[in-house]
C-alpha cells in the first residue's frame, strides 16, 4: 500500500467528476441547438397555406400545465411530422422574468393574468386568451393527523375556517407566485391570515409537503389534486371561488415561428384541448 | 537565473486562462452592480423583512459552520488518519450532499427529521419536538449541504501535513488525543480555516434544502437566498439589491476575519 492511498484516487475521482460535468454540458448544448436540418431557416411566409408546420416551436408554460401540454405537444407533432415542439415548464413568474430578459419563445401560457399582464405592459405580448381556470382546494395527507373533515349535518360547501385552524401546520405558496396570491386572498376571506407556517416557492412543493405528511394541510390547485390521485385527501371550500386563477395564453410578438405558435394556441382553445384540460381537473374559462 | 522564484512575470499559458477565469467570475457581479437600482436603494433596503432575513442568514450560517466544525473536523481526521475498513466508501458517502440536488436533500431530511421521519417521529413522541419549519431546520439544512466542503478541505490538509510530527509526538509519549490537539490541529489550522470559510459561504447561499425542509416563513426560516428568489418573482430590482447586500456582508465578514487571523499570526 502506498503511504497515501487516497491521493491518486482522489485525483481520479475529480477527473471523473470533471468528465461527467463536461459530458452533461456537451449533452445540453447538443440538445438545445437541434432543429430539423434544412427546415429551420425557412421563413414562415414561404410555406403559408401549407397544412404541414415545420421548424421548432418553443412554448413557455406554467408548471401546473405539464401533463396537459405534454399531451397536446404529442398531438401537434403527430399532425405535423416536420415540427419540433419544445416546452419549458416552470413557475409562471420565473418564466415571465425569463421572457422579459429576452428568452426566445413563441408561446407563453401563464397560471395567472398578472404575469401575462407584465409581458403585455412590456409590449412582448399584444393579445392573449384565457383558456382555463384553476381554483384552490385544501389538500390533506392520507393519514389526516388533525382529522380535518367538513362539519357534519351542514349542507353545501364548507368554509375554509370549518376545515383548518391557525394552530395547524399549513403550507401555502408565497404571495409572489400565482398560487400564493390566490391563497392569500382565500385565507384573508376566511379570517385565517396567520394560518400558514411556510410560504413555498411553487405549488408542487406545497403538494410534496402534504404527500410526505409533514404539514396538516396545504392549499393547492384542483389540477394538482387530480395529478396526486389517491395519494392525498382534498376538500373544496367556499372561499375558493373568490380567487380562481385564470390561465391566459398568448403568442409572443417576436415569435420565431408565429404560424406554429398560432396553431398551438388554437389547439389549446379547441374542443380537443379543452377536453384534455378538463380531464386534468381544470375548469373551462368563463 | 531566469528560473528563480523572483521572476515577476506570469507565464502566458497561465496568465491567459487565469484572466478569462477572473472575467468569468467577476463579470456577473459587475452586471449586478450595473443593473442595481441605486436611486431606490434605501427604499429597497428598508423594506420589511430584509433586516430579519439578513440576521437569520448570518446567525444560521454561523451556527451551521460551528456544528460542521464540531462534527466535521473529527470526521476528516477519521478519513485521513484512521485505518478503519470501508474508509473509501465512507468518504464517498460523506460527499453525497455535494452531488445531491439540494431540494432532494431537503426531502431526505424530512424522511429523517420530519415528524414522520425516523428520528423526527421519536423526537415528537418523546419530547414533543418538531423540527421542520423552525430555525433549527434551517441550521440542519445548511449543515447537511455545507459540511462536506469543510470535511473535504480538512481531510486534504491532513493528508498534506507531515505525519512525522505526529510520530515524533507519539515517541515523546503523547497519546493520540493529545497529539491531535497539540500537534495535528495547529498544523492543519489554515486548512480548517479555509474549510470553515467555504462551509460558511455555502451555508449562507443555501436555498433548495432550506425551502424544502425548513420552509419559508419571514423571521423564522426565510433566509436571504429565499428572500432573493421570491423577490425575483415579483421585482427583479429588489432581488438585485438583496443579493448585493448578501454579497457585501459576506465579503466584509470574510475580509474582517482574514485581517484578524493575519494580525494575530503577525503579532
Amino acid at each position: 500500500m502506498s503511504p497515501r492511498p487516497g491521493g491518486p484516487r482522489a485525483v481520479r475521482l475529480l477527473t471523473l467528476a470533471g468528465l461527467v460535468a463536461l459530458a452533461g454540458l456537451v449533452g445540453c448544448t447538443g440538445e438545445g441547438r437541434d432543429a430539423p436540418p434544412g427546415v429551420a431557416e425557412e421563413e414562415p411566409g414561404e410555406w403559408a397555406g401549407d397544412p404541414g408546420l415545420t421548424g421548432t416551436l418553443t412554448v413557455f408554460a406554467a408548471a401546473s400545465l405539464t401533463d396537459v401540454f405534454t399531451e397536446l405537444e404529442t398531438r401537434l407533432e403527430v399532425a405535423n411530422p416536420q415540427l419540433e415542439v419544445r416546452i419549458n415548464y416552470a413557475g409562471s413568474s420565473a418564466l415571465a422574468a425569463q421572457l422579459a430578459q429576452g428568452a426566445p419563445a413563441d408561446v407563453f401560457a401563464s397560471a395567472d393574468e398578472a404575469q401575462m399582464a407584465r409581458l403585455e405592459d412590456d409590449g412582448l405580448v399584444t393579445d392573449s386568451d384565457v383558456f382555463a381556470r384553476n381554483p384552490l382546494m385544501l389538500a390533506v395527507p392520507l393519514d389526516n393527523p388533525e382529522g380535518i373533515m367538513p362539519p357534519e349535518g351542514r349542507a353545501g360547501i364548507p368554509s375554509l375556517a370549518d376545515l383548518i385552524t391557525a394552530e395547524m401546520t399549513v403550507a401555502v405558496c408565497a404571495p409572489e407566485v400565482p398560487c400564493g396570491a390566490a391563497a392569500a386572498e382565500v385565507l384573508a376571506a376566511a379570517g385565517l391570515r396567520d394560518a400558514p407556517d411556510t410560504y413555498d416557492d411553487d405549488v408542487r412543493s406545497v403538494l410534496t409537503k402534504v404527500q410526505l405528511g409533514e404539514v396538516d394541510a396545504g392549499l393547492v390547485y384542483v389540477s394538482d389534486v387530480h395529478a396526486a390521485g389517491d395519494e392525498i385527501l382534498a376538500y373544496a371550500f367556499e372561499e375558493s371561488s373568490r380567487a380562481v386563477n385564470s390561465y391566459p395564453i398568448g403568442v409572443l410578438e417576436d415569435a420565431p415561428n408565429p404560424a406554429a405558435a398560432r396553431a398551438f394556441v388554437d389547439l389549446v382553445l379547441s374542443e380537443a384541448g379543452q377536453q384534455a384540460l378538463a380531464a386534468a381537473g381544470f375548469q373551462p374559462p368563463p | 537565473m531566469r528560473r528563480t522564484a523572483r521572476d515577476p512575470r506570469i507565464p502566458v499559458p497561465l496568465l491567459v486562462p487565469a484572466t478569462v477565469g477572473v472575467a468569468f467570475l467577476v463579470l456577473p457581479l459587475v452586471g449586478l452592480l450595473v443593473r442595481a437600482p441605486w436611486s431606490s436603494l434605501g427604499e429597497q433596503l428598508s423594506a420589511p423583512g430584509v433586516g430579519e432575513a439578513l440576521r437569520l442568514s448570518l446567525v444560521s450560517a454561523t451556527v451551521a459552520t460551528l456544528l460542521s466544525l464540531v462534527l466535521g473536523v473529527p470526521l476528516a481526521w477519521v478519513l485521513a488518519r484512521s485505518r478503519i475498513r470501508g474508509r473509501s466508501v465512507l468518504r464517498a458517502l460523506v460527499t453525497v450532499p455535494l452531488v445531491l440536488p439540494p431540494v432532494v436533500g431537503g426531502v431526505a431530511l424530512f424522511l429523517v427529521f420530519g415528524r414522520q421521519g425516523i428520528v423526527g417521529s421519536w423526537l415528537d413522541d418523546a419530547f414533543g419536538i418538531t423540527i421542520p419549519f423552525t430555525t433549527t431546520a434551517v441550521v440542519l439544512s445548511q449543515t447537511f449541504v455545507a459540511m462536506p466542503f469543510l470535511v473535504v478541505s480538512v481531510e486534504g490538509a491532513l493528508r498534506a501535513a507531515d505525519a512525522r510530527f505526529e510520530d515524533v509526538a507519539a515517541t515523546l509519549g503523547a497519546d493520540r488525543w493529545t497529539t491531535f490537539r497539540r500537534v495535528t490541529l495547529p498544523l492543519v489550522a489554515p486548512g480548517v480555516a479555509a474549510g470553515a470559510v467555504l462551509c460558511w459561504a455555502r451555508a449562507l447561499g443555501e436555498f433548495g434544502a432550506t425551502i424544502t425542509f425548513a420552509g419559508n416563513f419571514p423571521g423564522t426560516t426565510q433566509t436571504m437566498p429565499l428572500a432573493v428568489y421570491l423577490a425575483l418573482q415579483r421585482e427583479p430590482e429588489a432581488a438585485i439589491v438583496l443579493s448585493l447586500v448578501l454579497l457585501a456582508v459576506s465579503l466584509g465578514t470574510l475580509l474582517l476575519l482574514r485581517d484578524r487571523w493575519l494580525g494575530r499570526a503577525a503579532g
